[in-house]
This record gives C-alpha cells, structure tokens and sequence, in this order.
C-alpha cells in the first residue's frame, strides 16, 4: 500500500492543456475522490497516475519513487474501467487471472488466489460463466476482482458506477466502501457525482477546467468551500448567490446588503467592488418578522424537509426548512441567515480568508 | 397502403422463400452444370439434346491427371489385365496411361500462391490497421488514402511494367514473385477492412491488458487480435477469393514452375476434340479449396459483413 503525491502534473494535447499545474497528496490507504464535471481532466489525472497517459510534466510519486514516466505494468496499480473492460473471450476466471499469468505466477497459486477474490466478492458459482452473460454488478465485481487479485500498490477506478442504473449504484458503492475498508488499499475514485464523492471519499479533489479547485475532506468541502465554482457544484440543492457591491476590511464580521446587515464570520482580508455572498439553502431561516423579505413561489416537499424556491431583492434564493413549517406560495416571508456559516467570494470567484474557513484555504 | 415493422405474414414470407430459393436455383445452375459435366463420358458431354440423366463416370478426371497415348488393338490385347480402374477406362478408349498430367503441380502452385498472399496480406494489413487504428501517425488520412488508391485502377493496368520490372529482378514465373504480386493487390483491401474492425474494439481492452502487467504487444496479440478474428476471417476469404480466382496476371507472368490452375485449366485438350469433362473435372477441383475454407470461417463472414451495423 501506497502514498502517492502528485507535484505540479500537466498535460497538453496539442493546444488543449487538459490538466494545469495540479499538485496534491493521497495518503496511505485513503479513499481519494477526483470530483470534476466532464472535461475538468479528472480521467486525464487518473490516468497518468496508471500510465495510460504520459505527463507533459510534473511529478507523481508512488511511496516516494518518481514514476510519471514508466509504462503502466512496471507501476503495479490497479484500474477499474468505467466500462469494465473485461476480456470478452475469456471466462471470468480467465479474466480474474489474467493480472497473475502474467507474472508468472503457478497455476495452482493461481487458482487459489482467484477463489480466494471471489469469495471475497461473492461470485464464486459464476466463474466459469463466459462474461458476456453477466449483468452489469456482476461485471463490476469481475472486474474489481481482476484488480484486486494481485494486491497492487494502489487502485484507480474511473467512474465505475457510471454504467450501473441507479437503484444498484446505491448498493454497489457501500460493496465498494466496505472493500475497501477491508483491504485498506490506498484508491482513487473519479466521479461527476457529487454525492457519490461526499458519500464514499475520505478526500476530495474538485476539478475544473483543468484546475484543482479545492483539496480537502468531505466536510471541508462542503462547509468552506474554496471558490464559487466548488460551493455551486457541491451540495443539492446548490448555495445561494447573493450578489452585491462593497468593500470588506479586516476584522469585519457584518456586511451590507441593500439595507440589510448580514452577520457573517469575522473576515481576514481586504476586498471590493463586486462580491457575492454565499449561503447553503439549509442556513436559511423563514420568519415572520424581519425587514428582508421575499416572496414564496414553489415548495417542494421532500418527506422530512421541503425546498422552498424564493422571489427576493437578489434573485431567486432557495432554502431548506423542515417539512412541519406551513408555508403557502404566494406569502411573503422574512428570511434569517445562520451568519456562522456565510462564504463571502470576490469577483472572480475566489472565497475570502475568514475565522469559517481559516486554515482550509491556502491562496497562492 | 400501411407500412409495419411486424412480423411478416405467411404469405410475405413464402414469396421471398420462392423468390430466393429462385435466385440460388439460377446462380447455381452453371456451377451444377460444370459438376455434372465432369462425371460425363466425352460422348455424353458433347451430345444434343444436353444430357440430364446419364450414366457417371470417372474419365473427365482420370484424363485431367494423367497424359495417355493411342496404341494399336494387337498391343492393348497383349497388355495385362488393367490394375486398377483409371487404367480400365482408358483402355476402352484404346489408349495406355503414359504417366501423370501437370495438374497436379498446377493445383499446388495456386494453393501455395492463393494461401501464402493471403497470410501475408492478413498479416501486413492487421498491423497496418492495428498502428493506424491506435496511434497517431503523421499524415494518417492520406497514406490511407494513397493505400487505397493503389485499388483505383484495374491491377491490370500495370500489367506492361509489372511484367518488364519482374523479368529484370527475376521474378517472372516464381512464387514468390506471385505471391508479392497478389499481396500487392489485397494489400489495400485488408487494411481498410480491417482498420474498420480494429476501430471498433474498444481501447480500454488493450489498457486493461497493459494495466494488468503486459506489454503492448503481448496486448495486440492476446487481447486484440482475438477480438478481431471476425474481421481477420472475412478479409481473409476476400483475400484468398481474389488471389485465387486471378487469371491474367498468371497468363502473363506464368507459363512453367509458377503457373497457377487457372491459366492451366484451359489448357487442356484432348486428342481429336476438346476434352470437356477434364477441363470441368479441374474447373470442379479448382472450387473446391475456396468453398471449404468459406464453408469454414462461414460464421465469421456472416458476423463480419454486418460487424458495426449493430451494436452489440
């Protein structure tokens, strides 16, 4: 099992940079999300981890050897590919062996190694079933199999729930998780799905447009996000924007908005012009007196909470209250914010240093 | 007037079974004909009306494989009991084995050209595909494109300089000279062919082999080839049909220890007539080699015309 750093990776196709100056640790054992919409280079990344893809630069250590340059069956990682990529005219065992023939294993330590994995994934009646019948678990679990059976230094898996419909999705993530809190195998997990990423990840990395937005643990992420783009794509429904024009000083734990004041966590920084406030819908309150106002257009009811969509002064807003508060559409409300909880961003998206975020953040 | 995309009805159905068995019926009749011609005596082959019911007999192909000469009565009498039938039926005719024909030499010659430029247009076409298909090759598109246009033009075209280049290097009337000569050809063919094949496995086989400790050949041979034996069987028939059937460049550039059946087959002419039942004894032999090899890669031909039209 492996540490694996990655130092200032990047990779140009062409006149596309895919991946720009990345830099960030996995640690031992940890299971390690690159989270990202299409295109952000997340597959890029994972793949010069495993060797499908040469680095135009950059480093990546694999338990402190530099290994950015050598082919993918001198790394011993592990890939498990969004579309499984099972041999199709092998039997299951024949593709769970397949890693192990080609080290030359014995057939018979083979053998018992194979049925060894396949009971740790419970598919030992279909081992010799051709994978063309197989459903998509089942082809999951092969190809997990074929990945774990040589014990590799690390896995990578490219969005391997992609393919599953989702009612399975569910139980084939915790089957993951619990793999690999077994195996304790250091994993990395790219994933559009953001829930799949706070659900499952000990660590995120959010991707965009080839950049690491942010770099953290689940929580982190979603309570101190680095920049709007993470606080937009993370968390459903997304933040709140609230967009307004001042000046923030140090030590300013108050700001303007309309005529509103708005608590906010103690600020450590200097800013102004253009700003946004940010505010996760379960951070708003609904009152029914307070000078901010808005007015309900929709509720959506969700069993133990409900989403009400808002007409306020700084566009639509949404908040999440519990599903025993009476609200009609069509009322006007007054709205409280949980001030502790306020990301302040400024005009290009980048979030303010404040006492909320302190030490999570490190700008350039 | 509706349109559906149901099952046929009964009657639908029974017109298009009349309508193709018709079609095969009338293709087949002139190969039927050839067949049935070989087994006829030279009188039965010759006679008018076209004799339908007869009575079969070897001598179209005992004639194809042996020379014979004419002897006289008092000599044929004086001869020992014939040894076996060959021998028998060309007694009737008055005549002795004076010893075996060229055919089979001929035969062997297109069996060692026809399969030797298919195996080696397989093998050159599949690793040209293969390189074309995954990596990135400067110009790719038109060195495809100059492939193919080596097919722009009947290969007869060339034939005048062809046949001056190949007296020059020695090549004339060797088999290997046949062999590049047809290579050559089916060479375009099967890179097209098989690039098209090879474009449709999906690359993440060949990773998943490397990820799994191989090198990238070991991952051509083990993990892509398999997936493209569909695609390697049917250009190969097309290969081996075309290289197989060729006639004018064999004329041309064969005449002893090269020459190919088909050039030879017409060859052969009896004494006093022409020997209808040999020359359809070797046009029937002649087919044989390529209908069992498409008999045998049948699947795969069938599979490989409509590879890629459906996902699988």
């Amino acid at each position: 099992m492996a540490e694996i750093v990655i130092k200032n990776l990047r990779k140009d196709f062409g006149d596309f940079t895919a991946v720009k100056e990345s830099s960030f640790t996995i640690a031992d054992g940890e299971f390690f999300m690159l989270l990202g919409p299409s295109g952000c280079g997340k597959t890029t990344t994972l793949r010069m981890i495993a060797g499908l893809e040469l680095p135009t630069s950059g480093e990546i250590y694999l338990d402190g050897e530099e290994i950015s340059q050598r082919p993918p069956s001198k790394r011993d990682i592990a890939f498990v590919f969004q579309m499984f990529a099972l041999y199709p005219h092998m039997n299951v065992r024949r593709n769970i062996s397949y890693p192990l023939v080609s080290q030359g294993m014995k057939r018979r330590d083979v053998r018992t190694k194979v049925a060894e994995v396949a009971k740790i994934l419970g598919i030992e009646d279909m081992l010799d079933k051709p994978v063309g019948g197989l459903s998509g678990g089942d082809r999951q679990r092969v190809a997990l199999g074929r990945a774990i059976v040589r014990d590799p230094k690390a896995f990578m898996m490219d969005e391997p729930l992609g393919a599953l419909d989702a009612e399975f999705r569910e139980h084939m993530s915790e089957e993951l998780r619990a793999l690999h809190d077994r195996m304790n195998a250091t994993t990395v997990y790219v994933t559009h799905d953001q829930l799949e990423a706070m659900q499952m990840g000990d660590k995120i990395v959010v991707m965009n447009n080839a950049v690491v937005e942010q770099f953290g643990t689940p929580q982190d992420i979603y309570d101190k996000p680095a920049s709007r783009f993470v606080a937009d794509f993370i968390g459903s429904p997304s933040m709140n924007f609230l967009e307004f024009e001042g000046a923030i000083v140090n030590g300013q734990s108050q700001v303007e908005l309309g005529h509103h004041q708005v608590q906010v966590p103690t600020q450590l920084e200097q800013a102004s012009g253009a700003m946004t406030l940010g505010v996760r819908p379960e951070h708003i309150r609904l009152s029914d007196q307070g000078d901010f106002r808005a007015q309900v257009l929709a509720v959506e009811y969700l069993g133990t909470t409900q989403i009400v969509l808002l007409q306020s002064n700084f566009g639509e807003l949404k908040a999440r209250v519990d599903a025993a508060m009476p609200v009609s559409v069509g009322s006007s409300v007054a709205l409280e914010f949980d001030g502790s909880t306020i990301t302040l961003f400024d005009d290009s998206g980048r979030s303010l240093r404040s006492t909320l975020n302190e030490g999570v953040i490190a700008h350039g | 007037m509706s349109y559906s995309i149901t099952e046929p009805s009964n009657g639908q159905k029974w017109i298009a079974g009349t309508l193709v068995i018709l079609y095969a019926v009338i293709t087949m009749i002139p190969l039927l004909w050839i067949m049935m011609t070989s087994f006829k005596t030279p009188p039965d082959s010759i006679s008018y009306p076209p004799k339908v019911f007869y009575e079969p007999s070897l001598e179209g192909y005992v004639n194809l494989f042996t020379t014979r000469t004419r002897v006289s009565p008092e000599k044929l009498a004086s001869l020992p009991p014939p040894a076996n039938f060959a021998e028998e039926i060309v007694r009737n005719r008055d005549m002795v084995i004076a010893g075996p024909s060229k055919f089979g030499g001929r035969f062997l010659n297109s069996v060692i050209i026809g399969f030797g430029s298919t195996f080696l247009s397989i093998f050159l076409g599949t690793l040209a595909a293969y390189a074309f298909s995954r990596f990135k090759i400067p110009l790719a598109d038109d060195l495809l494109f100059f492939i193919l246009s080596t097919r722009m033009m009947p290969p007869i075209a060339v034939a005048i300089p062809i046949f001056l280049m190949y007296r020059k290097l020695g090549l004339s009337d060797t088999h290997l000279g046949m062999i590049l000569l047809y290579t050559a050809v089916n060479i375009s063919l099967a890179v097209w062919l098989l690039k098209g094949f090879i474009d449709e496995i999906p690359r993440e086989y060949e990773e998943a082999a490397l990820i799994d400790g191989y090198t990238r050949f070991q991952a051509f041979y083990k993990v892509v080839l398999p997936q493209a034996a569909t695609g390697i069987a049917s250009t190969a028939i097309f290969c081996l049909i075309f290289a197989w059937n060729e006639y004018a460049f064999a004329v041309l550039l064969t005449s002893g220890t090269a020459q190919t059946a088909p050039p030879f087959i017409p060859t052969i002419i009896g004494v006093g007539g022409l020997d209808w039942p040999a020359i359809a004894a070797g046009a029937t032999l002649f087919l044989l080699p390529v209908m069992i090899f498409t008999v045998m890669l049948r699947k795969h031909l069938l599979r490989g015309i409509t590879f890629g039209a459906v996902r699988k």
